[in-house]
């Protein structure tokens, strides 16, 4: 066995964030309560992925949030991805979202699909730091979030077109935003 | 006499307690904040689709421009997710000198908060003296890296090269010095009356509201929430090494300042740990298709040539997949999100950059309060606007 491989099976049984049994319960506790919103679950590299339809996501995340022996409490990270370029690239936008016990110190990541111009609602709500984390997809993907209190663009200039993070925006552009006047 | 009229004050971008290019749009009541908008991404340079775009291996030096007073911690938050995505770990020697150099790093961040944070609300001398320290550090990058500042040091699966000769006694009579220096910080700060007054009781957050607006790194700890991922997921050998976590209790900008200063002092110890453990060893996975070999090896060996050839042509590639890893950066928790799709570039990159979440709880902590204190909130939420625009 070379070396890699070796420090490969070392990590994959080094039980490690997301891990076996504590990871488990919360699945289980999923399919008790909400089994019917969990439409796909993924491990990868000991890391949970659960993937939903958009109308489940606020039941779930609620949930997820205010269930004692769970107890979600921080919203880590709100992301997308946009699938145009992957083999299987339909509906075209992944919002991701990654939560995170303080207690029982567990990360887990929630997954809903969407096609260009639908709403993915919004989790403000549960987690008011989703805010900023949804403005910013919406920027940068052009994914709008339903019942989102202030959904405005945040890094990119109000009067921008486009956005920026999606595969078919070029990487290297000249926008029309820096083109000079005719003298 | 009319209603009360409120008055509408653009504060920054170009202000220099704003911390870089800010902009807050205060709407004052008097001298009373009554909201607070940030208007962030004026130092928006489009990373993610940077790195994005490149190589694995291409993408390290984008990192080091985020948060650019702590470049090894991004470097490391970004190598782990791609290390974490291959399955590998990297020996014994590149941990410890990773370790040794990010707990530096998060002393050279501190250095610069105090600095400036002091210098914001007048206490102009402390910057003197914090950049002082903050020089020797950047003379120890520049010697394991040849920058001062954008060091990309670690790399993917290891490190760029081994530490340079007579480094061990550079970092050791740093480390020898600085605690003397940090009492000296101490002894300018901790109980002048001045400093207590314009710190104790300002820009409180309670844990409830810390913890739901996502605070995370010495700004969370400053609520007394004991949470910090070098404790609660190690990696690179934390779990280790012996160091406790300062917390404070109230949340204010006095109880910010304790923490973060208490950490230099525990990330010093850390840092001494890791010094004393570097033992001669590789510094690189032993895998021709991650790692380049040998320079000399090329004149001799068909192999190695092929591998740097391959390396340097189009270098390698990850399986598909997604992974999330999150290290303790100085400024809380740099998470990097990282899907692949088998190919040698990555397919998406996201960075959760601390900063950009603290800053959202900057109107939590001002309206409300005098504008004069809005200074010296920013300056205690350790804001760097690099990273928040990415």
């Amino acid at each position: 066995m070379t070396e890699p491989q070796a420090a490969a099976e070392r990590r994959a049984g080094a039980g490690e964030e997301g891990a076996g049994a504590p990871e488990s319960l919360v699945l289980q506790r999923l399919r008790a309560q909400v089994g019917d919103a969990l439409a796909e679950v993924k491990q990868w590299r000991n890391e949970t992925t659960v993937i939903l339809a958009p109308r489940d996501l606020v039941r779930v995340c609620r949930f997820l949030r205010e269930e004692p022996d769970l107890a979600f409490d921080l919203l880590s990270d709100v992301t997308a991805v946009d699938r145009l370029l992957l083999p299987q690239s339909s509906p075209r936008f992944e919002v991701v979202y990654h939560v995170y016990s303080l207690q029982f110190r567990r990360r887990l990541r929630l997954k809903v699909r969407v096609g260009e111009g639908e709403a993915v609602p919004t989790v403000t709500a549960i987690w008011p730091t989703a805010n900023w984390h949804e403005r910013e997809v919406y920027d940068l993907f052009g994914v709008p979030f339903e019942g989102h209190p202030d959904l405005r663009r945040i890094l990119m200039p109000e009067d921008w077109e486009g956005h920026p993070l999606r595969k078919d925006y070029p990487v290297e552009a000249s926008p029309k935003w820096w083109e000079e006047e005719p003298a | 006499m009319s209603a009360r009229q409120t008055m509408t004050l653009n504060m920054g971008p170009q202000h220099p307690s704003t911390h870089g290019v800010l902009r807050l749009v205060l709407e004052l009541d008097g001298e009373v904040v009554v909201t607070c908008v940030p208007h962030i991404g004026y130092l928006h340079t489009g990373i993610e689709k940077g790195v994005e775009s490149k190589r694995f291996q291409q993408g390290i030096p984008l990192t080091d421009r985020m948060d650019y007073l702590a470049p090894l911690s991004n470097n490391l938050a970004y190598v782990l997710a791609v290390e974490k995505a291959l399955g590998i770990t990297v020996p014994e020697r590149a941990q410890v000198i990773r370790v040794l150099l990010t707990e530096i790093t998060r002393i050279k961040s501190h250095l610069v908060w105090l600095g400036t944070h002091a210098m914001d609300i007048g206490a102009m001398s402390v910057f003197l003296y914090c950049f002082r320290e903050r020089e020797q550090i950047m003379d120890l990058y520049e010697a394991v890296s040849g920058q001062r500042m954008m060091s990309s040091y670690f790399r993917v699966g290891g490190l760029a090269a081994d530490l340079p000769a007579g480094f061990e006694q550079q970092v050791q009579a740093f480390l020898k010095a600085f605690p003397d220096r940090l009492a000296e910080y101490e002894a300018l700060l901790t109980k002048n009356p001045l400093w207590l007054q314009r710190t104790v009781g300002i820009g409180t957050i309670s844990r409830e509201d810390a913890i739901a607006l996502g605070l995370t790194g010495p700004s969370l700890r400053a609520c007394g929430v004991a949470h910090d991922l070098r404790k609660a997921h190690p990696y690179s050998g934390y779990e280790t090494y012996s160091f406790e976590l300062p917390l404070g209790k109230t949340g204010d900008v006095y109880d910010r300042y304790m923490v973060r200063v208490a950490e230099m002092a525990q990330s010093h110890r850390i840092a001494t740990q890791a010094l004393a453990r570097l033992t001669p060893g590789p510094i690189n996975v032993a895998d021709p298709k991650l790692v380049p070999p040998p320079k000399p090896l090329l004149k001799k060996s068909m192999e190695a040539l092929i591998h740097h050839f391959k390396l340097y042509a189009e270098g390698f590639s990850v399986p598909a997949g997604e992974v999330y890893h999150a290290i303790e950066a100085p400024k809380g928790e740099l998470g990097v999100y990282l899907v692949t799709d088998g190919s040698n570039k990555p397919y998406r990159v996201h960075f959760r950059a601390p900063s950009f979440v603290n800053l959202e709880a900057l109107p939590k902590m001002v309206e409300g309060r005098l504008v004069a204190d809005v200074v010296a909130a920013i300056g205690s939420l350790d804001i760097v606007l690099g990273e928040i625009d990415r």
